[in-house]
């Protein structure tokens, strides 16, 4: 057992064990900004998910890695966080799927973790002060760091304001994805699987990067263009939301996540950071068509600004702190949702937003 | 949407006795629905016949019925107070059983009434296994392949057609009875003519058996929207095959993954909403294959239930209450979330800890019952802990069980798994048994391995891994030799995996106290983490805490001064809902004086463990260790005032001792020494010149003998320090005393409730025979007042157990001065233990004349009272003083434990006179023998009771008739009594037999018993044979135990049963000899649901109330009429 320990960026110290992988020529502490994630299970998707890049995770459920790790459940290509945090790895999971252990797919994707950490107060911690960076490495052993290593890490963390994330982790190069009869292009800000898996399924979606251009995305003709989630403040990634604002109007859109930032940002909107953010999977959320709930997947930091865009309608809201879930333009045939409708992890609520995308582009009903 | 103001008054329908199946769980729900709806503004009527329960407190309800739960009963309470709606489904399968009969029977649409929550057709298509399984099909969820059956026949032409092992479910019924699994032709035979016979459709559902599957259950819930949330996710520990009640049983789920876990939320939300139920909780069970991942729905329950009880205390989400407002037409979003205070209940709670439910069986009361777990739920109780990891919350659950265990091992009581060697010991694991933890730990422990025990048991690896982290750490704790040599680290690390100071003491065979002194100094303490829904994302308003061993504790400052009130842990034979409801209304009462009120309790499916019944709620095993973490942080908060131990039966009065002088409440903790220490009780009965029965101590079989040369038999043996008589018996000769003393052994069945020592002896007692048994529960203050709450005469004479036996308010034989003696004894008793709160003495009447229960009273002519014991706590009968009476007992116990006299709580009003005259209260109890048919259901001093209920009406016989109908043995009006007597009872039975044969009856009896009536002139009309199996009838003249077969060309007492020829058996045990005799006939009245008396005096009571009732025609009459209550006075606690 090696010692390791968590500062925060505020100098709050937590103790625990290193886990995941550690670099073994070089003492180096694990940096990022740090954020809760409320789910009980979806762990993986949670660990491959682009949306995470830059930040590292704390689980609040304390057993991870219960049911193993299988390759199917992987949003992305690889692992996105900087770090793990969480009260309890399993050293032997059981399921059927499995085909590796956490602790065996952290090393695989070289992501260090630190366990037996009282998430529980990290978390209070966090939901009153806000989303802050840290550092965590070992503290004993070969590679022991000091904790003022630690504490200087975190204060020279840069965290996410103002950083573009998303270029880190888009596709370099267009790809093509699905059988469907429509054809879509897909903005990748971090798209996950489960949206590809969700949109396949309707469309052939042509995947291009995020700085690709209207003009190119236009050349395509396609039926629909999609936006999709992806990591970090908006804000940063202006020359997509500049791009989006040419689109509008000429193709119908759907964004997700970021996707939605954007194009609220697109269409004269304005965003701002939440506290801690929403990352879970029972985020009630009012679909006003409907007064209907449901409850949905969330992973963002950032939200749309209310009465930001008077060209467009609020269409979902959360119940929990009303932060702008939805909205969409008609004129535009533009829609976003601020949420994860694809789910993986989380609930399959919302999926009815992936066909609503269908009539929009065959302009049905 | 508001609430619907269409409807002006609702009728909630309670579950009754507590039963197998069927507990106090529904007292939570139904007192949460009741509160939701008085809050509302609705009227609320209340029909529940048990008077144990907090729902039937009667300022819970406008009108409170505490009468049979009958279709009759039910009809007659619709028709006096006109509801505009029923609501179902928070009474258990009773409530939703009676609601369907009184749909069926034109009831509710002739007087208008409406089913709220959930309609007849969706609570059919629920309950009837063959709607289920074809609606299931239709929306496409795969079920087990199975097959419907109504007769035998078609049972078995099913069962090759399926093939293999099959599982027998019976339709509509509770708690899985009759379900068995059958391997081949001849088992199906025997379990399917079973199941049918437990139907009372006689259909049961023929299923291939998915017996190692894991099985999983969803608590949803959905408005009248349709938004449908999950509440919680359980994962059972033991696989399919295993009834869910009888399970350990996890939360949240722990082996599914994200894509399988949401697939089974869509299955179950498609499931609901084909059901129909429109509003409210359902449960839905769920099977997985563990090897492909094939997910088939089991059942559905369509209301809530034990296990959404569980999971509202699992989830800090009240299934119930929201259910209540549902149902009036709330919708899931308008309704706050009253942990969070700011967010919407339309969310699915999340939690950041692991919660482990232990039930709790009882199967040491029912001698020859194996202890096997199967399909039919056979527990009496459960306990639930909460842990940050699965390991904690497991070693918590355990030592929560109150069972002797300090944890999972590591324990004295783990030799009982060290006796088998390691290929026994498996195969002892692969059935299913209360030991499974402990022999997988001990298996675990010696190397074997996790595949090997998962291949025998089907207990998932993940669950075995993480029993070997207990395993390895205690391998690395053995290391240490002291207390002494550990750092914080290692201390954080063994307490982090649950292990209790108890069992560190043990291993390093050091004392308790220095563990836990030793381990308080290297820094590690037990810090207080919350429940609230969330996980910590929002801050919780509701300080509803669990310990565990982190950084950081969340108690709050209080600033009133606070009273911690111990509960009773999981509910057992002896130790059940009364006690809560004491707790309870002691809560209630101490938090109206201005006291913040702190709980601690670890049973899930109390009202007390409610987050909103007292201001602080710990969900603790109530253990010292546990208990002492509390109050650590408690004492850390604000000021604490003290500590209540005498409310929550003998669990928390052990504790007494422990605590320190100053905080505790009430009567000194050397009182409650000297009324348990025999010697020294013994004396002050001398002192006071209050007669008891000759007796002594002993703790080996020769100590016992001389005791019982000098006392004589018949002797009473009783161990000390246990509840509800636990392996107490009647001993009539040297060979009983030697088995009755083995059985107080380490290897007996006390065994490992502790076993004998100096410190428990076993207490004996000359038996006193054919007396009136007699309970008095008082409550003496600190200005040395006594308050007698009631004298309560038993109608089965001493020697059956106080809580087996029948009980009537205000005493039926007992004249005034013989009261006013026991009343004086008592006085005396309390004023000389300087009791301070409640007292409960029993005392043995023995009357020169026979007495007669229903007679008037006469005047007394020498009755000599004797002693027999007096606990200073609260006993099992305060509720049912309080629904008698209407003196709120336990209130004022509680006050006067917190400093008030009684007169001071006279003058605020608290404290009134009882409400005399008018009526008659019968308590009678309800047993589990159909729960285990191969069980002898004769009463004895062994308590085996689950739960009770009440009658009341204006006479004797009147009362005692509904509390028969209540507990479910309703009296015949007509047909053939059976009587088979001892000798010493057949002249007593002669009256009764002629008072049957006056009200129209025909006689039957065995011959002995026959030719002592016809002798009497009272003819029999059928003359039975010794019975068939070998045992004999009791009473007749024969050398006992002796085999015999039945006269070939004469009539078989059991076979006269099993043809339905008899509609009432009385049956007595002989005065003299083993009490087993004429068991075969009981065996047969249970197995095939005929009613059997088993005393003279209940027969008698019996007769007394079948005559009665054919004069008067059948009255109710609420509590609150009864206590005279002007209306609207309900204080919506």
């Amino acid at each position: 057992m090696t010692h390791a320990m968590l500062v925060l960026a505020d100098g709050t110290r937590f103790e625990g064990e290193a886990a995941g992988w550690w670099d073994p020529d070089a003492a180096r502490p694990a940096t990022g900004e740090v954020v809760f994630n409320t789910s009980l299970t979806g762990y993986q998707e949670i660990l491959t998910d682009p949306s995470y890049a830059g930040q590292i995770v704390c689980f609040t459920y304390p057993h991870i890695g219960n049911y193993g790790v299988t390759p199917n459940d992987d949003e992305s290509s690889r692992a996105w966080v900087r770090g793990v945090i969480a009260r309890d790895f399993s050293a032997r999971p059981s399921n059927w799927r499995s085909t590796m252990t956490i602790g065996e797919f952290l090393a695989k994707e070289r992501i260090p973790a630190i366990v037996g950490v009282d998430t529980r107060r990290l978390t209070r911690h966090i939901r009153q002060a806000g989303a802050m960076p840290a550092a965590f490495g070992p503290v004993s052993g070969p590679l022991g760091l000091a904790v003022s290593d630690l504490a200087a890490a975190a204060a020279g963390e840069a965290g996410t304001d103002g950083v573009d994330l998303a270029s880190e982790v888009t596709t370099p190069v267009p790809y093509t994805y699905g059988t469907g009869r429509l054809s879509v292009v897909a903005y990748d800000f971090g798209i996950k699987r489960s949206i590809l898996s969700q949109l396949g399924s309707i469309a052939t979606v042509e995947v291009v990067p995020a700085a690709t251009s209207a003009a190119e995305v236009l050349s395509r003709n396609p039926d629909g263009v999609f936006l999709s989630n992806g990591p970090g403040d908006p804000s940063a990634v202006g020359y997509a939301s500049n791009e989006i604002a040419k689109l509008l109007g000429k193709v119908p859109v759907f964004g997700i996540c970021l996707g939605h930032q954007l194009m609220a940002i697109a269409m004269g909107g304005s965003t701002y950071k939440l506290a801690f953010g929403h990352h879970g999977a029972n985020h009630p959320v009012r679909r006003l068509a409907t007064s209907r709930v449901e409850i949905t997947a969330q992973n963002h930091n950032y939200a749309v600004a209310p009465d930001s865009i008077a060209s467009a309608e609020v269409t979902h809201v959360n119940l929990n702190d009303a932060v702008v879930e939805g909205f969409a333009s008609p004129e535009l045939r533009a829609f976003g949702v601020q949420y994860h409708p694809e789910a993986g992890p989380g609930p399959h609520d919302a999926r009815y937003l992936f066909p609503e995308f269908e009539q929009l582009m065959t302009g049905g009903a | 949407m508001p609430r619907r103001d269409d409807i002006e008054s609702i009728l909630v329908i309670g579950s009754g006795p507590i039963v197998i199946g069927q507990a106090c769980e529904f007292d939570y729900s139904g007192t949460q629905a009741c509160r939701v709806l008085a809050a509302e503004g609705y009227r609320v009527v209340l029909a529940n016949s048990n008077p144990a329960t907090i729902m039937t407190d009667p300022s819970m309800a406008d009108r409170t019925y505490v009468e049979p739960l009958t279709a009759e009963v039910l009809e007659a309470i619709v028709e006096r107070e006109r509801p505009d709606a029923v609501l179902p489904t928070l009474g258990g399968q009773t409530g939703l059983n009676l609601a369907m009969a009184l749909h069926g029977n034109g009831v509710f649409e002739r007087y208008g009434v409406e089913m709220i929550g959930a309609k007849p057709e969706a609570i059919a298509t629920a309950e009837d296994r063959e709607r289920f399984k074809a609606a299931m099909t239709e929306i496409g969820l795969a079920v087990p392949d199975s097959g419907f059956a109504y007769t035998l026949e078609e049972a078995l032409a099913v069962g090759e057609s399926i093939g293999y092992p099959l599982i027998v479910r019976p339709s509509y019924i509770l708690g899985g009875a009759g379900t068995g699994i059958a391997a081949s032709r001849e088992e199906l035979v025997h379990i399917a003519s079973v199941g049918l016979a437990a139907s009372p459709i006689s259909e049961i559902l023929v299923e291939r058996s998915i017996a190692g599957w894991k099985e999983f259950e969803l608590e949803v819930m959905r408005d009248k929207l349709d938004n449908c949330v999950i509440i919680c996710s359980i994962e059972n520990f033991d696989p399919m095959g295993v009834h869910t009640g009888d399970s350990i049983t996890v939360a949240p789920a722990q082996t599914l993954s994200d894509c399988e876990y949401q697939q089974m939320r869509d299955d179950a939300f498609a499931c609901i909403r084909r059901i129909g139920v429109e509003t409210g909780g359902s449960n839905i069970q769920f099977a997985v294959n563990p090897q492909t991942g094939e997910q088939v729905v089991i059942e559905m329950n369509p209301r809530v239930s034990r296990s959404s009880a569980l999971a509202s205390k699992a989830t800090g989400f009240p299934i119930a209450k929201i259910a209540a407002r549902l149902a009036v037409g709330y919708t899931l979003d308008e309704i706050p979330n009253d942990i969070t205070g700011e967010t919407p209940a339309s969310f699915e709670p999340t939690i950041d800890y692991v919660v482990t439910k232990i039930p709790r069986w009882a199967f040491e009361k029912f001698p020859g019952i194996p202890d096997v777990l199967g399909t039919r739920m056979q527990s009496v109780g459960e306990a639930m802990a909460i842990g940050r990891t699965f390991p904690e919350s497991l070693q918590k659950g355990l030592r929560s069980l109150e069972h002797g265990r300090s944890g999972l091992n590591c324990d004295p009581a783990e030799a009982l798994s060290e006796r088998w060697d390691d290929d026994e010991l498996v195969r002892r694991a692969s059935i299913a048994t209360p030991d499974r933890p402990f022999q997988l730990e001990a298996a675990l422990r010696r190397g074997i391995s996790v595949e090997r025990l998962h291949d025998a048991t089907g207990v998932d690896p993940w669950f075995l891994d993480q029993i070997s982290l207990v395993v390895t750490e205690r391998r690395r704790l053995a290391g240490f030799t002291s207390p002494d040599d550990l750092t914080r680290s290692d201390w954080r690390q063994a307490k982090r995996l649950g292990f209790s100071d108890a069992q560190l003491a043990y291993l390093w065979g050091a004392d308790e106290e220095a563990v836990r002194r030793q381990r308080l100094a290297a820094g590690v303490k037990a810090t207080m983490k919350t429940v609230d829904t969330c996980a910590a994302e929002f801050e919780a308003s509701t300080p509803y805490h669990y310990s565990t061993y982190e950084d950081d504790d969340e108690v709050a400052a209080s600033s009133r001064p606070k009273i911690v009130i111990l509960g009773s842990g999981p509910n057992r034979i002896g130790q059940g809902v009364e006690f809560d409801y004491c707790c309870v209304q002691a809560s209630f009462a101490l938090r109206d004086a201005g006291f913040e009120t702190v709980m601690v309790n670890c049973n899930p499916e109390t009202v007390s463990t409610d987050y909103d019944t007292s201001d602080r709620l710990y969900f603790e095993p109530v253990t010292w260790e546990d208990v002492s973490n509390v109050l650590d942080a408690e004492s850390a908060s604000g000021e604490l005032r003290g500590v209540i131990v005498a409310l929550g039966g003998q669990t928390p009065l052990k504790l007494a001792g422990m605590l320190p002088a100053e905080l505790l409440l009430g009567t000194p903790a050397s009182s409650i020494d000297l009324a348990e220490d025999r010697e020294r009780w013994s004396g002050l009965c001398s002192e006071l010149a209050i007669p008891q029965p000759p007796g002594g101590t002993a703790t080996n079989f020769d100590e016992a003998r001389r005791i019982v040369e000098t006392v004589g038999y018949p002797a009473l043996v009783r161990p000390s320090y246990v509840l509800g008589g636990r392996a107490m018996e009647i001993v009539y000769d040297e060979e009983d005393l030697r088995r009755a003393m083995q059985e107080m052994a380490v290897f007996g069945s006390l065994g490992r409730e502790g076993g004998l020592s100096a410190d428990r002896p076993v207490l004996i007692d000359r038996f006193l025979e054919d007396a009136i048994e007699v309970d008095v529960d008082a409550i003496r203050d600190a200005a040395g007042e006594v308050l007698v709450g009631a004298v309560m005469e038993h109608v089965e004479e001493a020697g059956v157990h106080s809580g087996d036996s029948a009980c009537a308010i205000p005493p039926q034989t007992l004249g005034h001065a013989t009261v006013q003696t026991i009343e004086g004894y008592t006085a005396a008793i309390a004023a000389a233990l300087e009791v301070v709160g409640p007292i409960n003495v029993q005392f043995a009447v023995k009357k020169t004349a026979t007495p007669r229960a229903g007679d008037s009273p006469s005047a007394d002519t020498g009755d000599e009272v004797y002693v027999i014991e007096a606990n200073p706590r609260a006993s099992r009968t305060v509720p049912f003083v309080s629904k008698a009476t209407g003196v709120p007992l336990a209130q004022v116990a509680a006050r006067v434990m917190a400093g008030s006299s009684l007169a001071e709580l006279r003058a605020e009003g608290l404290l009134f006179d009882p409400v005399g005259g008018g009526h008659v209260s019968v308590k009678e109890a309800v047993l589990p023998f159909s729960r285990f048919p191969e069980a002898d259901t004769l009463l004895g001093p062994e308590m085996r009771s689950t739960g009770e209920v009440m009658g009341i009406d204006t006479t004797f016989g009147l009362a005692f008739a509904k509390s028969q109908d209540a507990a479910g043995d309703r009296l015949v009006s007509s047909g053939t009594v059976f009587f088979s007597l001892a000798d010493r009872d057949k002249a007593a039975g002669v009256d009764v037999a002629r008072r049957f044969a006056d009200l129209g009856f025909a006689l039957a009896a065995t011959d002995g018993t026959a030719e002592f009536f016809e002798s009497a002139g009272v003819p029999v009309a059928t003359r039975v044979a010794k019975v068939g199996d070998g045992s004999l009838p009791s009473g007749d003249s024969s050398p006992n135990g002796e085999s015999r077969p039945s006269a070939e060309s004469r009539l078989d007492a059991a076979a006269l049963i099993r043809d339905g020829k008899v509609q009432l058996v009385i049956n007595t045990p002989r005065g003299r000899g083993p009490r087993a005799d004429g068991a075969y006939i009981r065996r047969a009245a249970n197995s095939h649901r005929v009613a059997c008396l088993t005393t003279i005096a209940a027969a008698r009571a019996a007769v007394g109330g079948i005559a009665e009732r054919r004069l008067e025609p059948l009255r109710v009459k609420s509590l609150q009429e009864h206590h005279q209550l002007p209306s609207g006075t309900r204080q919506g606690a």
